[in-house]
């Protein structure tokens, strides 16, 4: 009968008692009545009737109970005393218990972890921002490459399209406040004023911002502050609105506080605080930026109406940058609009993330799957040692159905505590990615929500049914006569079922196998990018004094900056030192330009731009990056001097077809500049990109208020930041310095996220192997427990010690080859999924297979070893008696 | 308590579903129908009937619905889900296998 039926009827007779007694009592009376009727129709009197009525029936109270009876032996009562039974089983083993459980919360916990991460991340990275399903992010584009947009161009798609329910600016931001003498950069955003209202967040304190708040140059010094900020810095002052916060020395008016667990939305940061856009130039140096259709900057957020696809809501955006850029051809020529699902957004952690969560799903599923095959096995073996139990209870009349059941009931028991071991690994690892990044303040937190507990309970179903359902493919065969007899014993490799446990080996073999390369892969990639030279010295150190902040304005920090860099140079151990406006492979990014140059015919369509970075004299000789051609900048390249240029040799390459461009014009922002030096490539963004056209201005042409400070010399980092720490203070107490970093440093923390690849299937693929090999080792095991009697056997015709050795070990070496063989085939078809992590490393790398093999046959060996060792214990008499 | 008189046991089970195939009934209709039908051969012992009617229902292959009675008296009906009717034809067939068997190891001579 369909369940539909059963449900309620089971349910009632559970929990309405009173309801089944009373219906029970009416049926029997009805049936009594009628019987009196026929007996009194018969002639009988009335009373005699009634007692002959009783007495057919047979006693109405030992009738009703056997209806209850009937009723009781329903589906949720077997189901308890299954589990109850389960229960006993698993306490009767606790070593079993413990082995299987702990390598589900291992499963699981790996699966949970890597989903919750790729929600918390990728998916829904920002608490309590409603409706996040429907967000996508914008962002410009230069014939086909990626480049912000601008706030006028926003403001057009916000009018203009149809599609989009609420669009929105958040640009991450920093600002500088002094504690102490050391300085600190506390991380918030520049947003457009509907911000809060189109995430639907509000302030649990104060308000958000007005709409009028959003424009008006600097009219608007008012900013909303983060719960953790407001505790932390302000220890959660009830009376905090209208109080005020130098925020790079403007003083702001608090007007709210974000509830607990907003973060804004950026991923891989947690905002402190939000100001609005009209206080853009407060944050970003240069002015006029907001209103200027060609200064682009902004980073973008759309929420789509209800049932409208991204492709759609592209197509409709597109069209509108295709009509700015007729409308407005001197800035919008050949730009467009590209529309980014969150988890692609190119301007956070996300996009970043992306490849490393793509190849963890796939590979916490195989970590999955080896865990089944594992637990899988364990309980085979289990099966077979309790085949006596099973048989017996075949024998005495339960049918097969309520043993499966049961055994699907032990499954579900096991998998239950092993989903629950798993939801706290992934709880206790929620945050662990962030620990990947170093020197950092990353916020990388998982989400364990609803979706995963979903998807969690999802593999723990799927889990039971493997787990249940392998014995019970076992059960299957069970014939009552063979198994009541005494087990017969077999001979070593030759047993009928050992094919379906040998099978579950090959396959961990197989799986661990695949992700061991996979982890050399990432391995050696990661080893690639950090020793690749960057084009610079790493062990340079570098810093940065928060002028601005401190009130400096642009003769005075000049001053500043010629007079400290001369006490620098001053400092024992110090060889040589230099100002940048942005550090290579920082956070901050280079200035950029549409360039022209003479000679060079731009084909249609094309706009050269090219970025450049601001450096005083002496740039390139601290940063140990060579001129290959003309001079490096020197103190006479000032503001009143001719400007000039140093450029890379890719734009030497690309604009002057290699010809030597010194005395040749380049222009700059509009202004023509002359170029007075060619330097080798460096890095600039990142350790793996492409050569790029770069060049370089002296900063005094080009100047920046607070540039960084590279410093070569022999001394510690610790000496040299006291040292400068001491001198800034002795031209102005006032003024605090900023972390003091290596540039190794920095080239470590652009890596990072090559680091967290690496690191989590490394983790995972050593938790393959170490499964694996258990699983290895139990089927050894059990084999040579179970051919106890051949082995007694052999050694009793003369067999040596070597010779068993040599059987055991074959048997199990020929299970860890067969997996690698299959292994070493698949991994050559999966690897190139690695793609685009890999750098210049080739994803069937002979070295990384080769390697992959030999951990993996050595780790089998270890695991084939000992049974085989014990094989050689074997007492011949105790095991020819023992049948 | 089933006494050699009394039906073998299990096919208490097949008459009922057989019964009800007809038309859904109540228990005292079940074994009035059975024992007419059987010109009073088989007797259906009462104590029996409704622990069977109720062990049925548990496994889902009748259903119970109250109704009126012909008497007009509030009476429990039972009638077959299709799940039993599927059930009643297996073991139909299985019956007249069995029945026949038997009748030809009796007739041997």
């Amino acid at each position: 009968m369909r369940w539909y039926y059963k449900l309620p009827l089971r349910l009632r007779s559970l929990f309405r008692k009173d309801k089944a007694e009373l219906d029970l009592s009416e049926e029997l009376q009805f049936h009594l009545q009628n019987q009196i009727d026929e007996y009194v129709a018969q002639g009988m009197g009335p009373q005699e009737a009634r007692h002959a009525a009783f007495r057919s029936l047979g006693g109405v109270e030992q009738v009703k109970e056997e209806c209850r009876e009937a009723r009781r032996m329903n589906l949720i009562e077997n189901f308890m005393r299954d589990l109850r039974l389960g229960l006993r089983m698993l306490r009767r083993n606790p070593g079993f218990t413990v082995l299987v459980i702990l390598c589900l919360t291992l499963g699981i916990g790996a699966n949970t972890a890597v989903f919750s991460w790729v929600e918390g991340i990728l998916l829904r990275p920002y608490p309590l921002v409603s409706d996040q399903e429907r967000l996508v992010t914008l962002t410009g584009t230069v014939r086909d490459t990626r480049d912000e947009t601008s706030w006028p161009d926003l403001l057009d798609v916000r009018r203009s399209c149809t599609l989009c329910e609420t669009l929105f600016v958040s640009k991450i931001t920093g600002a500088t406040l002094s504690i102490g003498e050391r300085a600190q950069v506390i991380t918030g955003s520049i947003v457009s004023a509907n911000y809060f209202d189109a995430i639907g967040v509000h302030p649990i304190l104060g308000r958000g911002f007005e709409p009028d708040e959003g424009t008006g140059r600097n009219a608007h010094p008012v900013v909303v502050i983060s719960y953790h900020f407001w505790q932390s810095r302000f220890q959660g002052d009830p009376e905090i609105i209208g109080k005020t916060q130098r925020f790079d020395n403007v003083v702001h008016t608090i007007i709210g506080v974000m509830p607990e667990g907003f973060y804004g939305t950026f991923v891989g940061r947690a905002m402190e605080y939000w100001a609005p856009l009209s206080m853009l130039e407060v944050y970003d140096a240069d002015s006029g930026i907001l209103e200027d259709r060609g200064a682009r900057w902004a980073e973008a957020y759309v929420r789509l109406k209800l049932g409208v696809t991204r492709n759609q809501a592209q197509q409709e955006i597109s069209a509108i940058a295709a009509r700015l850029a007729t409308e407005y051809p001197a800035t919008n020529r050949g730009r467009g609009i590209k529309v980014w699902p969150l988890w692609e957004t190119p301007f956070n952690h996300a996009g970043h993330l992306l490849p490393t969560f793509q190849i963890m799903v796939v590979v916490s599923i195989f970590v999955l799957l080896i865990v089944c095959a594992n637990v899988g096995n364990l309980l085979l073996v289990r099966s077979f040692a309790r085949r006596q139990e099973m048989t017996v209870r075949l024998a005495m009349g339960a049918s097969r159905g309520r043993l499966l059941r049961q055994l699907v009931t032990e499954g579900l028991l096991l998998s239950v505590c092993g989903a629950a071991g798993g939801m706290l690994v992934a709880y206790w690892c929620r945050h662990a990615l962030a620990l990947l990044f170093p020197g950092d303040v990353v916020y990388l937190p998982g989400q364990i929500d609803g979706r995963v507990l979903g998807l969690t309970a999802a593999i723990c179903l799927v889990i039971t049914l493997a787990v249940g359902l392998v014995p019970a493919f076992q059960t299957r065969h069970l014939a009552l006569a063979d198994t009541l007899k005494n087990e017969a014993s077999a001979v070593m490799g030759a047993r009928g079922r050992a094919w379906f446990r040998s099978s579950l080996v090959v396959l961990q073999v197989t799986l661990s196998f695949i992700l061991l390369v996979g982890a050399t892969l990432l391995m050696q990639s990661l080893r690639n990018i950090r020793t690749t030279s960057p084009g610079f010295s790493t062990r340079v150190l570098a810093t940065w004094i928060p002028l601005e902040a401190a009130g400096y304005k642009a003769p005075r920090a000049q001053t500043f900056q010629d007079e400290l860099i001369q006490r620098i140079r001053a400092l024992p151990g110090v060889e040589v030192a230099a100002y940048a406006r942005a550090t290579p492979l920082g956070y901050g990014s280079f200035s950029s330009t549409a360039i022209a140059i003479d000679g060079y015919e731009p084909q249609t369509n094309e706009q050269p731009t090219a970025e450049y970075n601001e450096v005083s004299p002496d740039y390139f000789a601290t940063m140990g990056i060579p001129l290959r051609s003309g001079r490096e900048f020197s103190r006479a390249d000032d503001e009143n001097a001719p400007r000039v240029a140093i450029v890379n040799q890719t734009m030497v390459a690309r604009y002057w077809r290699g010809q030597d461009p010194i005395g040749q014009r380049l222009q700059v922002k509009g202004n023509w500049v002359q170029v007075v030096g060619v330097v080798k490539d460096s890095k600039y963004y990142s350790m793996d990109e492409a050569p790029r056209p770069f060049f370089y201005v002296p900063l005094r042409q080009y100047f920046s208020i607070e540039p960084d400070i590279y410093i070569r010399t022999t001394q510690p980092l610790q000496t040299v930041q006291t040292a400068l720490i001491r001198e800034v203070r002795a031209l102005d107490p006032n003024l605090a310095v900023f972390e003091m970093i290596t540039l190794q440093e920095q080239v470590d923390r652009s890596t990072s996220h090559e680091l967290v690849a690496v690191a989590l299937v490394a983790l995972f693929g050593g938790l393959a192997l170490l499964l694996a090999s258990i699983g290895l080792y139990g089927v050894m095991s059990y084999s040579v427990s179970q051919s106890a009697r051949e082995l007694g056997l052999r050694m009793a015709l003369g067999a040596g010690a070597s010779n068993v050795l040599g059987l055991v070990l074959s048997r199990g070496l020929l299970l860890t080859t067969t997996g690698l063989i299959i292994g070493v085939a698949l991994a050559l078809l999966l690897t190139r999924l690695l793609g685009n992590l890999l750098y210049q490393v080739s994803p069937r790398d002979p070295l990384a297979f080769a390697a992959a093999f030999a951990v993996m046959a050595l780790a089998s060996a270890a695991a084939c070893f000992l049974p085989a060792w014990r094989a050689t214990r074997t007492d011949p008499m105790r095991a020819l008696r023992a049948e | 308590m089933a006494k050699p008189s009394d039906l073998v046991q299990g096919t208490l089970d097949l008459l009922i579903l057989r019964t009800l195939a007809l038309q859904p009934m109540h228990g005292w209709g079940i074994a009035q129908r059975i024992r007419q039908v059987s010109k009073e051969v088989l007797q259906v012992n009462q104590g029996a009937l409704y622990p069977a009617l109720h062990r049925l229902e548990q496994q889902g292959w009748i259903r119970a619905k109250w109704g009126e009675s012909e008497n007009n008296r509030r009476a429990k009906f039972y009638s077959l889900t299709p799940d039993g009717a599927k059930y009643l034809r297996q073991e139909q067939a299985q019956w007249k296998r069995l029945s026949s068997a038997i009748g030809l190891v009796l007739d041997m001579s």
